[in-house]
């Protein structure tokens, strides 16, 4: 192989690495970074059950105002925001396509066993619209709150349930492990595809079958080497006294501002049009 | 004041075998010695020369199979000190992307506190003043995994400083980096040891055990050689049966002493080869 291809491998897979974490966050200071990843989350989740509330194309307007006016406040640029929307094109598209051909009714256009209803264009564009703003609403939250602060509000969102035994701590210290390490074990995954390629393993050419099998070799050392990380991160994270959550704080304690109070009573504003509408239309 | 007191130190690896039963296998072999409060101490040995088991004893990580080791007078082997003797002695680790656990550099600076149960706000304090002693405070907001290797380790140590520790462990901490991410770790190790930190420094370079007040040279699990490291480096033949080298200044100091130079036998660092050529050249 040229060696030109290589380094173009090379830039692919740094590219890759940077885009996993930073496309994820977005640093910025605006208001809506600094709100508690608390109200954050609950607003995002809500915000999806909301877009299903939706009956008619008049409730998203106060969805499409509610949204444009975060990304406007966040600051973060629409490329960012576009990068989000980028690879859930083809399921959106698969979507539309569904719903345009699928549905029955008044038939507007017919191409062999092929029909367009007007029923049908109007559930695509219906499904279009909640799956975009879906995808933007869930992402403003990603691109807006650290990784920790996610994890940390997920754990404090959660912690009512330990008592029940769900292990609210240990799972938010597991997402905050897995997003560190993704960048690490894409690196070694590189490196092991590369020492394979080097003893000529080839990884590109037969059927599915065979391209399957040609992973092995890349998973076994991939596995092995997964878990001595795990293994040193462990001994690290003793040494540095972590056991578990007893008497562990937290440097930035989320804490329950007035600007999230704020936000609170705009966002039950939001909902309250939203049920509005559904009830009076 | 004795700082750390090892006695008799064994140490065993329990292995199971494919049968089930423990195989037991030797790594520290009856190793005892101090390590004065605010000095510089070097571990130096080859690979398998158990220096780095020997470091993990230190700080309760590994519990000796006989023999004691005492942290500022606490016993590791007992349980309930195990929390106080980390807190004590930090350690920083040989790979820099192993022992970072959050994806955002002050964060993870913070951890170490954050499981002391500080409080927030003199959480905060240390990390900026930890990550401004390593000379990372433009990067805390930044992600590990897009810093240099050296940068990483300076993460590392600060994240064991912000833990407000007596001493600090460096478990071969330049093993993987370039030779000036090794310059910069080694800077502030000594830059720390100067500040009063008593520092236990593990390397299989003998350029950084010159910068040390006090060597252990270990091999096949036990100590073979103590001293300053002038004692330890003036001992050529000694090392090199051992497999080590002595650091290059301490080398051609000795080569050009054999063709006739007259050069003290104190040399250790590249000044002081230096300064003494020049008197040399001007007596």
């Amino acid at each position: 192989m040229p060696s030109s291809l290589h380094s173009g491998d090379d830039d692919t897979t740094k590219k890759m690495i940077r885009d996993i974490t930073l496309g994820q966050y977005y640093l910025g200071n605006s208001v809506i970074h600094k709100l508690d990843p608390r109200v954050k989350i609950m607003a995002a989740l809500l915000y999806i059950v909301a877009l299903f509330v939706v009956k008619e194309f008049t409730g998203f307007i106060a969805a499409v105002v509610f949204l444009e006016m975060v990304i406007i406040i966040s600051k973060v640029p629409r490329r960012y925001i576009w990068r989000g929307l980028k690879p859930v094109l083809i399921i959106i598209a698969f979507t539309l396509a569904v719903n345009l051909f699928m549905i029955k009714g008044e038939v507007l256009w017919q191409f062999g066993i092929l029909h367009i209803t007007r029923e049908g264009v109007r559930t695509a564009a219906f499904m279009g619209i909640r799956l975009v703003l879906l995808i933007i609403g869930s992402s403003m939250l990603t691109l807006t709150t650290r990784p920790i602060g996610l994890t940390d509000g997920i754990e404090a969102l959660l912690s009512p349930f330990k008592k029940i035994g769900l292990p609210a701590h240990e799972l938010a210290m597991m997402m905050t492990i897995a997003l560190r390490f993704i960048p690490t074990l894409l690196e070694e995954t590189d490196k092991i595809i590369k020492a394979q390629q080097a003893r000529g393993a080839d990884f590109e050419s037969g059927n599915i079958f065979r391209r399957a099998k040609a992973l092995v070799p890349i998973l076994v050392p991939l596995f092995i080497s997964a878990f001595r990380i795990a293994q040193e991160l462990a001994m690290a994270m003793e040494a540095r006294c972590y056991g578990g959550n007893v008497k562990r704080t937290r440097m930035n304690a989320m804490k329950f501002a007035r600007r999230d109070l704020i936000a609170v009573v705009i966002f039950c504003v939001f909902l309250a049009l939203i049920v509005l509408q559904r009830v009076l239309l | 004041m004795a700082f750390i007191k090892v006695e008799n130190l064994i140490f065993d690896y329990i292995k199971t075998d494919e049968g089930g039963a423990p195989v037991a296998t030797r790594a520290i072999e009856g190793v005892s010695f101090v390590v004065e409060k605010g000095s510089f101490t070097a571990v130096i040995g080859q690979n398998g020369s158990g220096k780095s088991t020997l470091a993990k004893n230190l700080n309760g990580l590994l519990i000796p199979t006989t023999g004691k080791v005492w942290i500022d007078g606490l016993d590791t082997s007992v349980q309930e000190n195990v929390w106080n003797v980390r807190q004590k002695v930090a350690m920083v680790f040989q790979n820099p992307d192993n022992q970072i656990v959050s994806a955002i550099v002050e964060d993870d600076v913070a951890f170490g506190p954050e499981n002391l149960g500080i409080d927030p706000a003199e959480i905060r304090e240390r990390v900026d003043r930890a990550l401004d002693g390593v000379e990372m405070g433009d990067y805390k907001d930044k992600a590990p995994h897009l810093l240099s290797g050296g940068q990483k380790q300076r993460i590392a140590i600060a994240g064991a400083v912000a833990m407000e520790p007596e001493c600090i462990v460096f478990d071969e901490p330049t093993a993987m980096l370039d030779p000036r991410g090794r310059r910069e770790v080694l800077a502030i190790a000594r830059d720390l040891n100067r500040k009063g930190m008593t520092v236990v420094f593990i390397t299989h370079f003998m350029e950084e055990a010159a910068c040390a007040d006090h060597v252990i040279v270990m091999d096949g699990g036990r100590i073979r050689m103590e001293g300053t490291p002038h004692e330890i480096f003036r001992r050529e033949d000694e090392l090199k049966a051992l497999n080590l080298d002595v650091p290059a200044p301490v080398k051609l100091a000795s080569l050009l002493r054999k063709e006739g130079v007259a050069l003290p036998e104190d040399i250790l660092t590249e000044e002081e080869l230096v300064c003494a050529l020049l008197e040399v050249r001007a007596g």
